[in-house]
């Protein structure tokens, strides 16, 4: 366990006792706070209203393709698809993790009062409610009808939508994801408590870790591509207009090779997330710790070498093509590992079920099929096939919503008790998890069967032999948007009527369970001295092989 | 809605297969169907056996296994050969689908917003309609007006984007008679969802007949000639003597030696490149500016038929024998379609530079 | 924070002296933090202008012809003489370092001002060179024109490049400059001594890497065609 030094007084419970929530009161503490933890809440309550309005689209389209010929216009349909992807990509799954429940916890984890830099944590908020408000005014104004992918031509000359703002929008928000990944490099490097070695490190940490490298490296080549972008459309310069001079493989280049690895932001912290969860809840230290490290590590590098992927059929080269093949199998290997880990880290657990367990589970599985789908498309004669289907849409909405966001759900759960110091209706908790497994499966399954029919994306109408499956997939989405509500009530109606949890109500381990819940604003009275590994449920009994 | 059984009776869960491709694609993905359904079942199958027989008990403590590295390897290495497995079937199927047969037949699309515009070889035309007869190589050449589009028959797997300034190619078999459909699956504009046609493979009489019936206006070549003479090209491209410009007869599939010292291949890019930006390559030892800019007044399918008349003014010598220039009158094999093309009516001779 | 291992009263008067925020333990981890911080934002600034320098590179094998034959639109006398006064201030810079490094508060001073007259000497050379592509419509977007006209298109792309890529450094320049401004009123108050200068050096290594950036832009950007 890693123990710290004794803690002046008992962390009595308190009504109270002074935590970083009643500490200060007033707007002000809040808008001008430097502490992690209120900027954590700060980012959750944004991301929340984001993934609302984003989710709203996504019910609002759906209801559009419950009958062939499409019941909204067209431009209404392309700038709801494209509002959704936008802001789901940039506004939710982007800061989801990150920005909230790791914000909340990496200096709490490796044992430090707060972020390297914790006003420029603060700044990383206001730039990316600066970037929320630039694109829901696009949003508000008339749309953007480019798809979150704003492919150039159509984005720097044929659309006549407010691609500007919505860019701005993405631009802006791109810094604050920045500054939150170098505040996490520096933090882990330099703030560790005495004795957290990088090998007691918790997997959330190194997860993390991994995704801040990836936000450090990506982001600024998004940024310059999408000023690239305005300058042609504000000058009618040919950076990307073949008539012009310019080369629109260019941009899908530059791109790609930060929203590729962007793809992996949005899931190496819930990997993190379900390496936490799934060890509290065996109770049981995480098999192959080492390797389940490694593999995050391994993950970042390759997602910077293996964006051509989304090329295969836009006329790059066959070798280019066969060489990002191959290196898009391989950076399925560390993937398939953590799954593998964590299945194997239950084998002779004490396994409960509580909720944030359900959501690893679901995580497990969903993630499961969401990266094998991937290989479908990692190989270059599958790919050929269901590139620009609903194929794609059903691989990678398995990956971000059954992977990233069952985990961030998960995680929600499971440090809400250290977040607000209040636990969750456990039977509502359970009920709404079951609902949005289901809710999601019935969404997205029958999505692979039309992709692979042929059923293009971003279509609003189809031809009427797909109806079957879209109307199925339109009553899963209806049953998984009244799972994500269900959380959402029960969690406020907690903060005032849930039962106060104590400091440690998982009998977990680790450093954000021995102080007391909600924390204190500088999280530890004395520096906490780390003495053992993660993990820590007991003696090592048994090797294996 | 919710109650409208019918909708089930259509419910069609795997596509047809009509293309002689699409035989080794449904294999692969299918092997890739196998080994994902063992892998999740397998998966799903430990967690419901470990959550079912570890689970909580009062008095029973988990053993701590800190982890196996052999287990790790095991794990790591073996999906790694499988993946090699889809990798390399994967890199076939691609291979092949880069390189259409040489008796393949021809046909020129044309991405509009929001709109197909096909050309044949003996110059009919269609729009958001593909006829092709079974059992017959097709290549299709394909260029954009606009924005990026993608051309995708999903009965016969095929699917390729379409980018403005390029020209990109696919080919397929048909192997069976029938009606399909034909989508554009890159997201361009409003009506992208409407940019759809249809595909019909016929069996190679009924083709005939079909083609029998178009081509009023002559062949792409004679279009091409038409356009050729029209817009003043063969006033200084000479077609017996050097002139102002270079000779374009025996050009095609030949190398360029250029003004900055470059060599490149005078493929379709290279020519439909040098008809609407002239001086982005100069050949060498000829002036530049001297040919009029005609991006923006041609289109893509006037530049269609212009190359299929410059490529009529050339042996068809595959680029990989350049070596050898055979100097004899060509003749295609008959295209399937009414008859053979228009090209080397009379004795080539080769470039002279 | 190890309170109770140090009387109370030194470790207050160090932690003011360092400037020590509360949530590092030690002065060392403290600028060992703001150096990391600041090379890792430096790799962000890497890979930003990379983008661009990569836009460059393919237009360039694209259209090597259209591209050198800008040169004659570059005025390499003011952008060499803008090379020599960046590489100059980089010199004072750091010498400022050094002055605050050896707490010599005078010399700080006067080394961070003529590191701030050189950028702004930079900036204005800048000008007159915008100003002198505005006079001859060389500003892709805005009237824009080029002789021979045929590579139109393609110098086109090499001005905005151009106008992209320096713009983007100026703006990091002045960036730089309200950076050093609050470096010298800082200095002024005698807050930088040899035990806490990292500010100093921080804000030091942000602008030896714009003086970089520059170093690669001006081959690139005034020497393609430039023959002699």
């Amino acid at each position: 366990m890693a123990t710290i030094a004794p803690i002046h007084g008992t962390p009595e419970l308190s009504e109270r006792r002074v935590n970083y929530l009643n500490v200060e009161h007033g707007w002000k503490s809040w808008l001008f706070t430097t502490d992690h933890k209120r900027i954590a809440i700060l980012y959750l309550i944004s991301i929340t209203l984001m993934f609302f309005v984003g989710g709203l689209m996504a019910v609002l389209f759906r209801i559009n393709l419950l009958e062939p010929e499409g019941i909204f216009a067209p431009e209404t349909y392309n700038r709801l698809f494209s509002a959704h992807g936008i802001i789901m990509v940039f506004f939710f799954l982007v800061p989801s993790i990150p920005a909230t429940l790791a914000n909340f916890l990496i200096p709490i984890m490796v044992g430090a009062k707060d972020l390297a830099f914790p006003r420029v944590n603060l700044l990383s908020w206001y730039i990316y409610v600066v970037g929320a408000l630039l694109t829901l005014y696009a949003v508000i104004r008339g749309g953007v009808d480019t798809g979150w992918t704003f492919y150039a031509p159509y984005s720097s000359t044929y659309s006549n939508s407010y691609v500007l703002a919505a860019a701005f929008g993405v631009f802006t928000a791109g810094f604050s994801s920045i500054l939150t990944g170098l505040n996490f490099i520096v933090t882990v490097h330099k703030m560790r408590a005495p004795g957290m070695t990088w090998s007691r490190l918790p997997l959330f940490v190194w997860s993390n870790y991994a995704t801040g490298l990836i936000q450090v490296l990506g982001t600024p080549v998004l940024a310059i591509t999408l000023l690239l972008l305005a300058f042609e459309r504000i000058a009618h310069v040919g950076i990307f207009d073949p008539n012009i001079g310019g080369d629109p493989i260019l941009f899908q280049h530059l791109f790609w090779f930060y929203s590729h690895p962007a793809v992996y932001i949005m899931i190496l912290p819930g990997m993190g997330v379900i390496s936490e969860i799934v060890s509290c809840f065996s109770h049981k230290r995480v098999f192959g710790y080492n390797f389940v490290a490694f593999s995050s590590m391994a993950i970042a590098v390759l997602s910077f070498v293996v964006w051509g992927h989304h090329m295969f059929i836009t006329g790059e080269s066959m070798y280019t093509s066969l060489a990002f093949s191959f290196l898009s199998f391989m950076v399925a290997v560390p993937s398939a590992i953590k799954v593998f880990n964590w299945t194997a880290t239950m084998y002779k657990g004490s396994i409960s079920f509580d909720t944030p367990m359900l959501y690893a589970f679901g995580f497990i599985g969903l993630f499961t099929i969401g990266g094998l789908t991937g290989l479908y498309l990692a190989a270059l004669g599958t790919d050929v096939a269901t590139h620009g289907t609903y194929f794609i849409v059903a691989h990678f909405h398995y990956v971000m919503v059954g992977g990233m966001v069952m985990a961030f759900v998960g995680g929600l759960h499971f440090w809400w008790p250290k977040m607000t110091g209040r636990m969750y209706p456990e039977a509502w908790a359970k009920f709404a998890a079951l609902i949005i497994f289901l809710g999601f499966n019935l969404t997205f399954f029958p999505q692979f069967i039309l992709g692979y029919l042929g059923m293009p994306r971003r279509y609003h109408a189809y031809p009427p032999e797909f109806q079957a499956l879209n109307v199925l997939s339109s009553a899963g989405a209806s049953i998984l948007g009244v799972g994500y509500v269900i959380p959402m009530i029960y969690f406020l109606w907690s903060l005032k009527y849930g039962k106060r949890a104590g400091m440690n109500p998982y009998d977990a381990r680790g450093l954000e369970w021995t102080i007391p819940s909600p924390p204190t604003t500088f999280n530890f009275d004395t520096t906490p001295v780390v003495t053992q590994e993660a993990y820590d449920y007991g003696e090592l009994e048994e090797v294996v092989g | 809605m919710w109650a409208n059984l019918s909708l089930l009776s259509d419910l069609q869960l795997f596509p047809v297969a009509a293309s002689a491709q699409a035989g080794s694609i449904d294999g692969l993905y299918w092997w890739l169907t196998i080994v994902s359904g063992v892998m999740t079942f397998l998966i799903f199958l430990f967690i419901v056996i470990f959550a079912w027989k570890y689970q909580r008990k009062p008095g029973v403590k988990a053993t701590q296994i800190e982890g196996s590295t052999k287990l790790e390897l095991t794990w790591s290495i073996l999906p790694f050969f499988v993946m090699l497995s889809f990798f390399w079937w994967g890199a076939k199927i691609y291979y092949a689908a880069q390189n259409p047969p040489k008796n393949a037949m021809e046909v020129f699309v044309t991405g509009k917003q929001w709109m197909w515009k096909i050309q044949y070889p003996d110059g009919s035309r269609e729009i958001n309609a593909l006829h092709v007869p079974v059992g017959q190589p097709v290549k299709l050449t394909m260029a954009s007006e606009d924005v990026i589009h993608s051309f995708s028959i999903p009965a016969f797997r095929v699917r390729h984007d379409v980018v403005p300034g390029h020209y990109d190619t696919i080919w397929f078999t048909a192997t069976k008679a029938g009606h399909y459909h034909l989508f554009c699956t890159e997201y361009c504009g409003n009506e992208h969802a409407n940019m759809i046609g249809w595909v019909d493979a016929m069996e190679p009489r009924e083709y005939a007949n079909w083609a029998s019936g178009g081509g009023g206006g002559g062949d792409l070549v004679t279009q091409g000639q038409q356009l050729f003479q029209q817009n003043g090209c063969s006033t200084c491209h000479l077609l017996d003597s050097q002139g102002r410009c270079p000779n374009l007869r025996g050009l095609y599939n030949h190398p360029v030696q250029l003004a900055d010292g470059r060599t490149v291949l005078a493929d379709d890019a290279y020519i439909r490149e040098s008809i609407l930006d002239p001086n982005a390559k100069i050949t060498a030892g000829f002036e530049p500016n001297i040919m009029p800019v005609f991006k923006g007044q041609l289109s893509e399918e006037n530049v269609i038929q212009l190359i299929a008349y410059i490529k009529s003014l050339s042996p068809t010598t595959p680029a990989s024998q350049q070596g050898e220039r055979l100097q004899r009158p060509v003749v295609l094999a008959p295209q399937g379609k009414n008859g053979a093309i228009k090209t080397g009516a009379s004795p080539i001779v080769p470039a002279q530079r | 924070m190890a309170e109770t291992l140090v009387p109370a009263g030194q470790e207050e008067l160090e932690a003011q002296e360092t400037h020590l925020r509360h949530h590092f333990a030690t002065p060392e981890q403290q600028t060992d933090a703001a150096t990391l911080g600041m090379w890792t934002f430096l790799i962000t600034e890497v890979l930003f202008f990379g983008g661009m320098f990569t836009a460059y590179a393919i237009y360039r094998t694209m259209y090597p012809g259209a591209f050198a034959s800008t040169s004659e639109f570059m005025d390499v006398r003011l952008g060499g003489a803008n090379t020599a006064v960046l590489i100059c201030s980089s010199l004072t810079m750091a010498l400022a370092v050094r002055a605050a490094q050896l707490s010599r508060r005078k010399d700080l001073i006067r080394f961070l001002i003529l590191t701030m007259i050189f950028g702004t000497v930079f900036l204005v050379i800048k000008g007159i060179e915008y100003h002198a592509k505005w006079v001859e419509y060389k500003v892709p977007g805005f009237r824009f024109t080029y002789e021979p006209s045929y590579y139109f298109h393609h110098a086109q792309i090499l001005f905005s490049l151009y106008f992209y890529m320096t713009g983007m450094h100026a703006i990091h320049m002045v960036v730089g400059l309200g950076l050093l401004t609050y470096l010298v009123i800082q200095a002024w108050r005698g807050i930088f001594h040899a035990r806490y200068f990292a500010p100093v050096e921080m804000i030091g290594l942000y602008w030896h890497f714009v003086d970089i950036v520059w170093i690669f832009l001006f081959p690139l950007l005034y020497l393609i065609g430039h023959k002699r």
